[in-house]
């Protein structure tokens, strides 16, 4: 309005504030989604653990003893029961180990179960390492079918001297289609 | 877009009947539209708090299926901050920004018609929700998937009436923008702009950055219910705790749109009452400023129990605690503005200062709520409901009360009537710390929030906050009276207080519906800081 003032005309100005408005649209449902993931990813944080098989070497370390926790939860009212078949295992850092877990449809259709996991401390994430998981694909399951589904996993020995317990959950959910959308 | 030039020349008055207030373009009738709109909503509003209140006054489930309940402080909640504080402040912008910074009319007046219109349409597609099957939604207006998701057929009309507010406070706020950017009187310099233009300057400017983002969340939301997307589906890979963080990078610098205005108007009053400048003018914009670029980074706050590693909860718990340190800043400023000032109170006045006191209650609260692990304790309980309902309601609510009756005699053009408006602070002071004082209690002894029934041992406590609301929801009938009344005072004189500053006292009462076709001189400008 006044020479003296902002050169700007309202016309630019208002233009330049609405393309503020859109990029912070887009901020939001562009970047921020996928940039949490590369940041839960990097850092473990909201318990992220390898959604894919790795490859480890073994090189044990006799000298310490971790304590691995299976906590199991079904979302929901899903109709399945969940269960680990131990409850806590005694490992070294660098061995290989198994688990495996128990469930069963109790319903009478076809079920399509996907499990997913997340490890605790996030201190533990990166150390955590899964090299076969039920937790990788979504899993078919028959109307009252129960399947052992298996784990393996090594702790790696590069693992904070301050963590002696990890626990690991998973959260079983009924999906209609596969491990789609998003990668985790 | 149009200029401010296009209707500033055509000196008609306002056109007849309904098209006036369809079709219009002047600022002060945009204003009166938001003010009276954002009334309607906060007894809309209060009408729900009297559902949750009355079915929490005694233990036990007595009026209302625990269902309706959470809809109840759902669509409250909704109606309350995009409804009626966020509006009115606007509605005050409008009528205000203008004559504050000697301009003709907003820079961008058809926008602004839109921007108003919009509410109406948002709020009645919220409030449709409740009669549709399945009930309003009822996840808290936090709206957290997946509860959320789990909302029946009103579902998608709340993302798209929430998609609307958005539309219509970020076309509000690029308005106010211009406005204040390029409409300014030719001596009027940025640090001399008065400190309710400034803090809306900075509201604005927080709202163009949130709001979007608040739009791109209940966007996934929508996606992942109907698309099949899985931003906040576990299953699908997703997780719904992005959304708690997407939702609170929105949600905090949102509690600072709703209380910026409020510092604005408060430190208008203030010293109108103090008879002396208001102390620390620049800093009181320096404090502003800090705390609108501080509450980008505290978002977590909210987050504590979600499982953040210890380093996280640090730095959220630290920054959250600086934020105290400009509040403190502006509070002390006020202080120092009434130092040995001779006061007066007149409703005004005393609207303000119930604020300052008030409002403190609720900053140390927040205080306490941001110590991550006391929070841990806090979370979720009414210990939060206290926080939050001293910050907005003796805090957002008194300062619009204030504004509202200070500016009151310059829109009508007479003085309200004083007792009555006395009678409204003092009723209404009474019975808000009865409301929500006890609820600091029921919260430490653990009492949850958005429950319809509780344990017999937070009987007592629930039953006086039930009597404060009922007292404080009758007492905003008294301010319902003094607006019928608004009219019937004394003829108000152009600078209708004692020693009142800014442009807007040198303009006739009532304003005339064009104010400042030419901007005002400088010695009239300087005569109005005086
Ligand atoms: C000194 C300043 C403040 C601090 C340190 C503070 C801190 C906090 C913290 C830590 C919480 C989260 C509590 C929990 O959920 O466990 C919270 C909640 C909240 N605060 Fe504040 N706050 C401050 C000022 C304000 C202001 C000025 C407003 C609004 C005008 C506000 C509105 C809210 C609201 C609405 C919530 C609850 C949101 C919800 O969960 O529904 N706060 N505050
Ligand atoms: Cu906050």
């Amino acid at each position: 309005m006044n020479d003296h003032q902002s050169k700007i005309s309202n016309r630019a100005l208002t233009a330049r504030l609405l393309l503020f408005a859109v990029g912070m649209f887009a901020f939001g449902f562009l970047v921020l989604p996928p940039l949490y993931d590369v940041f839960c990813d990097i850092t473990g944080f909201g318990g992220r653990t390898n959604a894919t098989a790795v490859t480890a070497t073994e090189r044990p370390d006799e000298t310490r003893t971790i304590r691995i926790e299976f906590v199991t939860t079904v979302n929901e009212y899903a109709p399945w029961s969940f269960a680990a078949d131990v409850d806590s295992m005694q490992v070294h850092p660098g061995k290989m180990y198994f688990a495996t877990f128990s469930a069963t449809n109790r319903s009478d259709q076809s079920l399509t179960s996907q499990a997913v996991p997340s490890v605790s401390p996030v201190s533990a994430n990166e150390h955590f390492k899964k090299i076969e998981c039920f937790c990788f694909t979504s899993q078919e399951f028959a109307a009252n079918e129960t399947r052992t589904l298996p784990l393996q996993f090594i702790v790696d020995p590069d693992l904070p001297e301050y963590v002696d317990t990890i626990t690991l959950s998973y959260t079983l959910f009924k999906t209609e289609n596969s491990y789609v959308s998003r990668t985790r | 877009m149009t200029t401010a030039v296009a209707d500033a020349h055509e000196h008609h008055g306002p056109e007849k009947g309904i098209k006036r207030w369809l079709f219009t373009t002047n600022h002060k009738d945009i204003g009166t539209m938001y003010l009276i709109f954002s009334l309607i909503m906060f007894f809309a509003g209060g009408a729900m708090a009297l559902v949750i209140r009355s079915e929490l006054m005694t233990p036990g489930l007595q009026f209302v299926h625990p269902e309706f309940f959470n809809q109840m402080t759902t669509m409250h909640a909704l109606i309350m901050v995009f409804g009626a504080v966020m509006p009115a402040f606007v509605g005050l912008a409008n009528w205000m920004i203008p004559m504050m910074i000697g301009a003709p009319d907003m820079a961008l007046p058809r926008m602004n018609n839109w921007s108003f219109w919009i509410l109406p349409v948002a709020f009645g597609i919220l409030l449709s929700t409740l009669l549709m099957p399945g009930g309003a939604p009822a996840s808290g207006w936090t709206m957290y998937p997946p509860i959320v998701l789990q909302t029946g057929v009103a579902f998608p009309f709340l993302i798209f009436s929430i998609l609307l507010m958005g539309l219509s406070s970020i076309m509000g706020a690029i308005n106010i923008i211009v406005t204040i950017l390029n409409m300014r009187a030719p001596d009027m310099w940025l640090l001399k702009m008065p400190m309710f233009v400034w803090t809306w300057l900075i509201t604005a400017y927080l709202l163009i950055a949130v709001m979007p983002v608040f739009a791109g969340a209940v966007t996934m939301l929508l996606t992942d219910q109907f698309f099949g997307t899985s931003f906040f589906l576990a299953a699908g890979g997703g997780d719904p705790v992005m959304f708690q963080h997407i939702f609170w990078f929105f949600g905090h610098p949102e509690v600072y749109i709703m209380i910026l205005p409020a510092f604005g108007v408060v430190s208008e009053i203030i010293p109108t009452f103090s008879r002396k400048p208001l102390f620390g003018h620049d800093s009181m914009v320096y404090a502003a400023s800090s705390i609108a670029f501080l509450s980008f980074i505290v978002w977590a706050h909210h987050m504590f129990t979600v499982g953040m590693p210890l380093s996280g909860q640090m730095f959220f718990m630290f920054a959250t605690m600086l934020i105290a340190v400009p509040t403190g800043v502006k509070v002390f400023n006020w202080i120092a503005t009434m130092w040995r000032g001779a006061m007066t109170f007149e409703t005004p006045m005393l609207f303000s200062l119930g604020f300052v006191f008030l409002f403190t209650i609720g900053g140390f609260s927040g205080v306490m709520l941001a110590i991550a692990p006391a929070d841990i304790q806090y979370h979720d309980s009414y210990f939060v409901v206290a926080h939050f309902h001293y910050v907005l309601v003796p805090g957002s609510i008194f300062a619009l009360m204030a504004g509202a009756y200070y500016w009151l005699p310059k829109w009508t053009g007479h003085m309200y009537n004083e007792t009555a408006g006395k009678l409204h602070f003092w009723m209404s002071t009474i019975f808000v710390n009865l409301t929500f004082f006890p609820m600091h209690f029921l919260g430490l002894a653990g009492m949850p929030r958005r429950i319809p029934d509780y344990s017999t041992q937070f009987a007592d406590f629930n039953w006086m906050a039930s009597v404060g609301a009922i007292g404080f929801g009758l007492s905003q009938l008294i301010f319902v009276y003094v607006l019928l009344t608004s009219k019937k005072g004394e003829k108000a004189t152009d600078r209708v207080w004692e020693a009142p500053r800014g442009l807007e006292w040198t303009v006739p009462s009532p304003a005339p519906y064009h104010t400042f076709d030419t901007p005002p001189v400088k010695r009239v400008s300087e005569e109005a800081f005086e």
